[in-house]
């Protein structure tokens, strides 16, 4: 469509990217009295880079002095508590463990001590008699170990899932599906064009993620690159349980934090990732040379780990930036542009720290900010089912008797939950897996894909065959039965 | 939360628990309960519209609801109580079941016995570890079975089938009706996994072609599937370089094996063997925990319903007994094991005094063979294949001949017997 013919609308403030980062600045935003929108590629928040990150609220120990990664991951650590709190995600606070497996490696990890202290950490450094008492699952070779009680895990995409709708609760509008395809400043004001529309805003904020240089670049911004790193992942059954009690990290390589075994937030086990710089920012492919470096590396940590137990595996891409460091700076050309971009490890856990300094900014760049008194920082609970007692299950059947019909046997997910899912936004197959888990068992969704269809179809009241795995273009089934056999008799 | 006694109860109302329900009752345990946890009797067999069910027990070719549905009718002239929509949560060791409906929220039934028949699942993508992207468009080939046969939704035209298992061959018969196209089956190992005549029928008859000692190696597309590369493999099923090639399809159906569903008899502390992926059982067909019993693919994968209904009776029968008080086991027990070319039998020991009935499997096809059970006797057979069970039975008197306490199952070339 031609520029001149799209219709306008206009905001405030506009973020674009509905990843933790986008999220977490969305539900910032909803503090104050604005006019905000986020607008996101995909069907969901949390698809890109998000989904695929390991859910590691990271100790803060890891990252250089100095460095935007150091400040922001500790504080972020900080408010994880609090803020899994008010949204009603799962936080598990497990700790963090670093092993060493060498002498020489154990010098290393009293680097990595001294520099939590230093930062305010809570760190301890662990002997090899305390490492096995605390973890007798690891390598009895590892000589000694560094434990930050205050690590963590969430998931990922329920807390981003969860920021965001919090943030609409407290006034900020969306659009999912939409992608920018072409962006200029006129004036103060800034231009976002997509598919269908204009979008007019007085601010940006850049969280586009992978694709953060290409919108800087559409503004003229050319002066940060992203660098694509890939990393996959390998889940095990849920059966494999209590194997570690915290996340396990090797002593870093120069440009990750190399192979772990994560106990995540769901309850199964994970090891990954890997970290190769990849040419496609979506090549979110798996493959069996990922695989057996991730099982290597996951091995030399806990020699037990059986192959035959993984479930599931999937890969995501970081959007490390060619500065080697977070980049959360007003662009020096377009007044009124955010960048948060370069937010590859640990994002995540810095995500709540970057976007408390984000009205900061932007009040810098001449925003007004006037607070909110309406707003909420709650976010109506979840029911989990298959965390309450018998007795509470009971209750709530009686109570509302959708929550008595199982869809996901693997993980006892009601049907209840999964339309409460919908109601909070979820649209497709992967929206209800990664909100409440259906279908992320060991069976896939092999039994209730074709259930969960159904509602989909019924609650938003569109065709079996709109049903999408992940947005348009992955429509889960395609055709009625015998469709394509009439057309070839006619 | 409502409390209900009952003295047996069948968890899963499929093939095996219908049959299991069945005998339990004749034997004279009057309370028994079925619980299923879908919106009607009959199990995986209701998507199975396909015929060629019942051969063997009613010497007719039925589909597989006809054949349920035989069940389902013996069962409604009883006075078994049947939970619909029901889903089991929970077993204790002392037989006390946790389930969930949503007319009577949480239920708690205690049994004097329980018969585990809850079947079992397919073996998926992740668990084969397929490389790739993750678009729409790959599916266990049971679930598209499900798609096309109940909800009446075809997944998608072109398709690949990785597997060559009896639900994948079933498949490519069903996606050609439909008016797909299937491009391919595609098979790791030098033979076929499901049955000859479902080879013969399901894609010869079509002209389906079959690559035998291939493997899908990578999965194209990121919304929808695009297209598969196959590659052969070689001795240790790794990929021969050079072979690669890429069929372009919108569908991939894996028909890569089943697994027992035996999350519940874990909890329940029920012992598992890891070769079958099912309990241990004797040929009461009692689990390691005292009073809870197993029968149908929840115990091991069968290949014919007829086998899964003997078994299940077995196990109904002697479940009504263990709840009547009047199980009749010996003091004598005797460990079954495989032998040459026998991935496994059922029942794992034997301590009844009543015939027992062994089914086992192979692991590699032979031609012109014996099938040595222990010395005891010996069976000549023209032919044996993993995806065909074997049966074998043993009397009583015949097992008094047995020298020592474990009983071995062999196979012997014929001219070496």
């Amino acid at each position: 469509m031609d520029k001149a013919k799209k219709s306008m609308i206009t905001a405030q403030v506009v973020i674009v990217g509905g990843g933790i980062i986008g999220t977490a600045v969305a539900r910032e935003l909803s503090r104050y009295e604005l006019d905000v929108l986020l607008i996101e590629a995909e069907a969901e928040v949390g698809w890109g880079t998000t989904k695929a990150n390991s859910g590691i609220v990271h100790g803060g120990f890891h990252e250089e002095p100095g460095t935007l990664k150091a400040k922001y991951c500790f504080s972020g650590n900080q408010m994880y508590p609090k803020l899994c709190e008010e949204l009603d995600v799962c936080f598990e606070q497990n700790g963090i463990m670093m092993v060493a497996r060498t002498p020489h490696e154990m010098e290393t990890v009293r680097l990595y001590y001294k520099r939590g202290k230093e930062r305010g950490v809570n760190v301890q450094l662990f002997s090899q008699e305390e490492v096995a008492r605390q973890e007798p699952n690891l390598d009895p070779k590892i000589v000694g170990a560094l434990f930050a009680p205050e690590g963590g895990a969430v998931m990922p995409f329920e807390l981003a899932a969860a920021l965001m709708e919090n943030a609409i609760q407290n006034g900020v509008k969306y659009k999912m599906n939409t992608t920018v395809i072409d962006a200029w400043r006129e004036g103060d004001k800034k231009y976002l064009e997509t598919p269908e529309q204009i979008i007019r805003a007085d601010y940006v904020v850049n969280a586009a993620g992978l694709f953060s240089d290409d919108l800087a670049r559409m503004f003229g911004d050319d002066y940060f690159s992203i660098r694509p790193r890939k990393g996959e992942e390998y889940i095990f059954d849920l059966s494999v349980k209590d194997v570690v009690k915290s996340t396990i990290f090797p002593v870093p390589g120069k440009i990750s934090k190399g192979i772990l075994v994560i106990p995540t937030a769901a309850g199964n086990l994970m090891m990954g990732p890997t970290g190769d710089n990849v040419e496609e920012k979506e090549d979110l492919g798996t493959s069996q040379d990922g695989f057996n470096r991730v099982f290597e590396g996951a091995k030399r940590l806990v020699p037990s780990l059986d192959a035959r137990k993984i479930i599931a595996q999937f890969a995501g891409v970081r959007a490390a930036s060619d500065r080697g460091d977070f980049i959360v700076e007003l662009s020096p050309n377009v007044p009124g542009l955010l960048h948060l971009a370069g937010i590859e490890s640990p994002g995540l856990t810095a995500a709540p720290a970057i976007a408390a300094d984000v009205p900061g900014l932007l009040e810098e760049a001449g925003l007004q900010l006037e607070e909110k008194q309406s707003f909420n920082p709650r976010r109506a609970g979840v029911v989990r089912f298959n965390s309450l007692s018998r007795e509470e299950q009971d209750a709530l059947v009686k109570k509302n008797p959708s929550f008595g019909r199982i869809i996901c046997r693997c993980e006892s997910i009601t049907e209840g939950e999964i339309v409460d899912a919908i109601h909070r936004g979820a649209r497709t197959l992967d929206g209800i897996k990664f909100r409440v888990r259906a279908g992320a068992g060991r069976c896939q969704g092999g039994f209730c894909q074709p259930l969960i269809t159904q509602i989909l179809s019924r609650e938003l009241d569109i065709p079996v065959t709109a049903v999408t795995k992940a947005g348009p273009g992955s429509e889960q089934v395609r055709y009625v039965a015998k469709e394509l056999y009439d057309e070839e008799v006619r | 939360m409502k409390k209900v006694h009952v003295d047996v109860a069948v968890i899963g109302g499929g093939p095996a628990g219908l049959a299991a329900a069945l005998a339990a009752r004749s034997e004279g345990a009057e309370k028994v309960l079925i619980i299923e946890r879908n919106t009607e009797l009959g199990g995986i067999l209701q998507q199975c519209i396909h015929h060629g069910f019942g051969l063997h027990r009613f010497k007719e070719e039925l589909t597989g609801p006809e054949y349920a549905q035989r069940f389902v009718n013996l069962v409604k002239d009883t006075d078994i109580d049947v939970l619909l929509e029901t889903m089991v949560l929970e077993v204790t060791p002392e037989r006390k079941i946790y389930a969930v409906n949503s007319e009577n929220g949480m239920l708690e039934i205690t049994a004097k016995a329980v018969v585990l028949a809850m079947g079992c699942r397919e073996r998926t993508r992740g668990a084969l570890r397929i490389p790739g992207g993750r678009p729409a468009g790959v599916y266990s080939a049971g679930t598209a079975q499900r798609y096309v046969n109940i909800d009446g939704y075809l997944p998608g035209k072109r398709a690949v089938i990785l597997g060559s298992g009896d639900i994948g061959l079933i498949m490519a018969r069903r996606f050609t009706l439909e008016g797909a196209k299937v491009e391919a089956v595609v098979e790791v190992l030098p033979y076929a996994a499901g049955l000859t005549r479902n080879v013969v029928q399901c894609l010869e008859d079509f002209d389906i072609p079959l690559y035998l000692q291939s493997t899908v190696i990578e999965i194209h597309g990121t919304k929808r599937v695009e297209g598969v590369t196959i590659a052969q493999v070689d001795a240790d099923w790794n990929p021969i370089p050079g072979t690669e090639r890429k069929i372009e399809c919108d569908t991939l159906l894996l028909s890569v094996g089943l697994v027992p569903e035996n999350e519940l008899s874990s909890q329940a502390g029920v012992a598992i063997d890891s070769i079958t992926n099912g309990p241990i059982v004797d040929d009461s067909m009692m689990t390691s925990v005292s009073g809870i019993f197993a029968c149908g693919n929840v115990l091991h994968v069968h290949d014919l319903v007829d086998n899964v209904s003997k078994e299940s009776e077995r196990a109904g029968r002697y479940a009504g007994r263990f709840a009547l008080g009047t199980n009749n086991s010996v003091p004598r027990r005797v460990k079954v094991q495989a032998g040459n070319n026998i991935r496994y039998v059922v029942p794992h020991e034997v301590s009844s005094t009543e015939p027992v009935e062994f089914f086992m499997r192979v692991q590699r096809p032979e031609d012109d063979v014996v099938l040595d059970v222990g010395g005891l006797r010996r069976i000549r057979k023209a032919s044996v294949r993993p995806s065909e069970m074997l049966d074998v039975k043993i009397t009583p008197e015949q097992l008094q001949n047995l020298e020592g306490d474990t009983l071995i199952m062999q196979i012997i070339p014929q001219k070496e017997a």
